[in-house]
C-alpha cells in the first residue's frame, strides 16, 4: 500500500472548488484542488468541515469518486433535506468558493488493480460512490480485472453515473441494475430489491473466492452481506462501508 | 439491526487523528467473546460519542468521545489492538 496515502497526522486542508456538476436531481460531483494533497486510494474518503461565522462547526465524511489524479478529487453528495451539511454542498458552493476538508482516511475498504480479482462490487444508492473509484482506477489502468458491479437504485433517473457506467461496461467489467420503485417501459434488468438469487446469478460463484465490496445505507448493506453468507462466501472476503441517515 | 448503526469507517479520521497511522486496517480482539476483526468491520454506533461494538457478540469494544480539544477514550472492551506502523 502507498505509505504516504495512509500515514501521518491528519491535516486540514484548504480545497477549492473547480468544478460543480449534476449526477441526478438529488446527487452532485464537486470536484476540488486541494492543496498539498497526498494521493489517495479507490474507497477512501475524507472528513469535511464547515465552520459559520459564529464559529459553529460540522463534520461529515464523504467517499471519493475519483480515481487518483494528482492535486484534484471529486466528491459525490446525496442532498439530504434535513441534513447540516449536504445542501450547503449540493445547492451553494459554485467555483472558486473555498472549504477545508482532511484525508484521504481509511485503509480497510480500499481497492487497488493490483489486487487482482475476481471482484463484485454491489452499490446501494450513493453507496456507489466509492465503488466507483475503484471502477474508475480500473479503467485508467487498463486493468481487465473480472469485475461486476450491481448496482440498485429506486429509478433509472436515480442512477448516480448512468451514462459513464454504459459506456465503462465491457472489457471485463459488467454493470447489472436493479430498479426497486420504478422501471422505464420494456426494462429488461431487475425490478426488486438485491437478494441472494440475484447476487448468485451476477457474481463470481463463492468457488471463484471473488473480492467483495458492499457500500450503502445499512439496511441494504446488512441484508447483502447476509445473503453473500447464505451463498457460501466467506465473510472475510465480503468488506462493507454504511452510511447511516444522519450522514447528511 | 439498528438504521442509525455504521461500521468502523466511521471513524477513520478520529481514530487517525489520535494514533496518527491508519486504524482501520487495525486489528482487534474483542474482550467479550475473542472474536478478532478489522476497526473498519466493527459496528460503530454515534451519539454523544462512538461506541464501537463486537459484529459477533456486541460488547462495547471502544468509547470514544471528542470535545473541545481531547479525545477521551475507554477501551475496556478490548483485549488487544495490533497496528502496522
Amino acid at each position: 500500500m502507498a505509505g504516504a496515502a495512509v500515514l501521518g497526522r491528519l491535516t486540514w486542508r484548504a480545497a477549492d472548488v473547480v468544478g460543480v456538476a449534476t449526477e441526478t436531481p438529488r446527487v452532485k460531483t464537486i470536484a476540488f484542488d486541494v492543496d498539498g494533497w497526498p494521493g489517495h486510494l479507490p474507497g477512501q474518503h475524507v472528513d469535511v468541515r464547515l465552520t459559520a461565522e459564529d464559529g459553529y462547526q460540522a463534520q461529515r465524511s464523504y467517499s471519493i469518486a475519483s480515481a487518483p489524479d494528482g492535486a484534484r478529487i471529486e466528491l459525490t453528495v446525496e442532498r439530504l433535506d434535513d441534513g447540516e451539511v449536504s445542501p450547503y454542498l449540493t445547492d451553494e458552493l459554485r467555483p472558486g468558493d473555498e472549504i477545508e476538508l482532511r484525508g484521504p482516511v481509511g485503509g480497510y475498504f480500499v481497492w487497488e488493480p493490483s489486487r487482482g480479482g475476481p471482484l463484485l462490487l454491489v452499490a446501494g444508492g450513493s453507496g456507489v460512490v466509492p465503488l466507483m473509484a475503484m471502477v474508475r482506477r480500473r479503467a485508467a489502468l487498463g486493468s481487465d480485472v473480472d469485475t461486476r458491479l450491481l448496482f440498485s437504485s429506486r429509478a433509472w433517473d436515480d442512477v448516480i453515473y448512468r451514462d459513464e457506467l454504459e459506456g465503462l461496461n465491457g472489457d471485463g467489467l459488467r454493470v447489472h441494475h436493479a430498479l426497486t420503485r420504478s422501471q422505464p417501459p420494456g426494462w429488461s434488468g431487475y425490478a426488486r430489491r438485491v437478494d441472494a438469487e440475484m447476487l448468485a446469478e451476477v457474481g463470481p460463484a463463492p468457488s471463484e473466492r471473488p473480492q467483495i465490496y458492499v457500500c450503502g445505507p445499512t439496511p441494504f448493506v446488512e441484508a447483502v452481506a447476509e445473503a453473500l453468507v447464505e451463498l457460501g462466501h466467506e465473510p472475510l472476503r465480503i468488506k462493507t462501508e454504511r452510511f447511516g441517515p444522519t450522514g447528511g | 439491526m439498528d438504521a442509525l448503526m455504521l461500521d468502523g469507517n466511521a471513524v477513520a479520521g478520529l481514530l487517525q487523528e489520535v494514533f496518527t497511522v491508519e486504524m482501520t486496517t487495525a486489528i482487534g480482539t474483542c474482550g467479550g467473546c475473542g472474536a478478532t476483526d478489522a476497526v473498519g468491520a466493527v459496528h460503530v454506533y454515534r451519539g454523544a460519542g462512538f461506541v464501537l461494538r463486537c459484529p459477533h457478540c456486541e460488547t462495547a469494544l471502544m468509547k470514544v468521545v471528542a470535545a473541545e480539544g481531547r479525545v477521551w477514550m475507554d477501551c475496556s472492551g478490548l483485549r488487544t489492538l495490533e497496528v502496522s506502523v
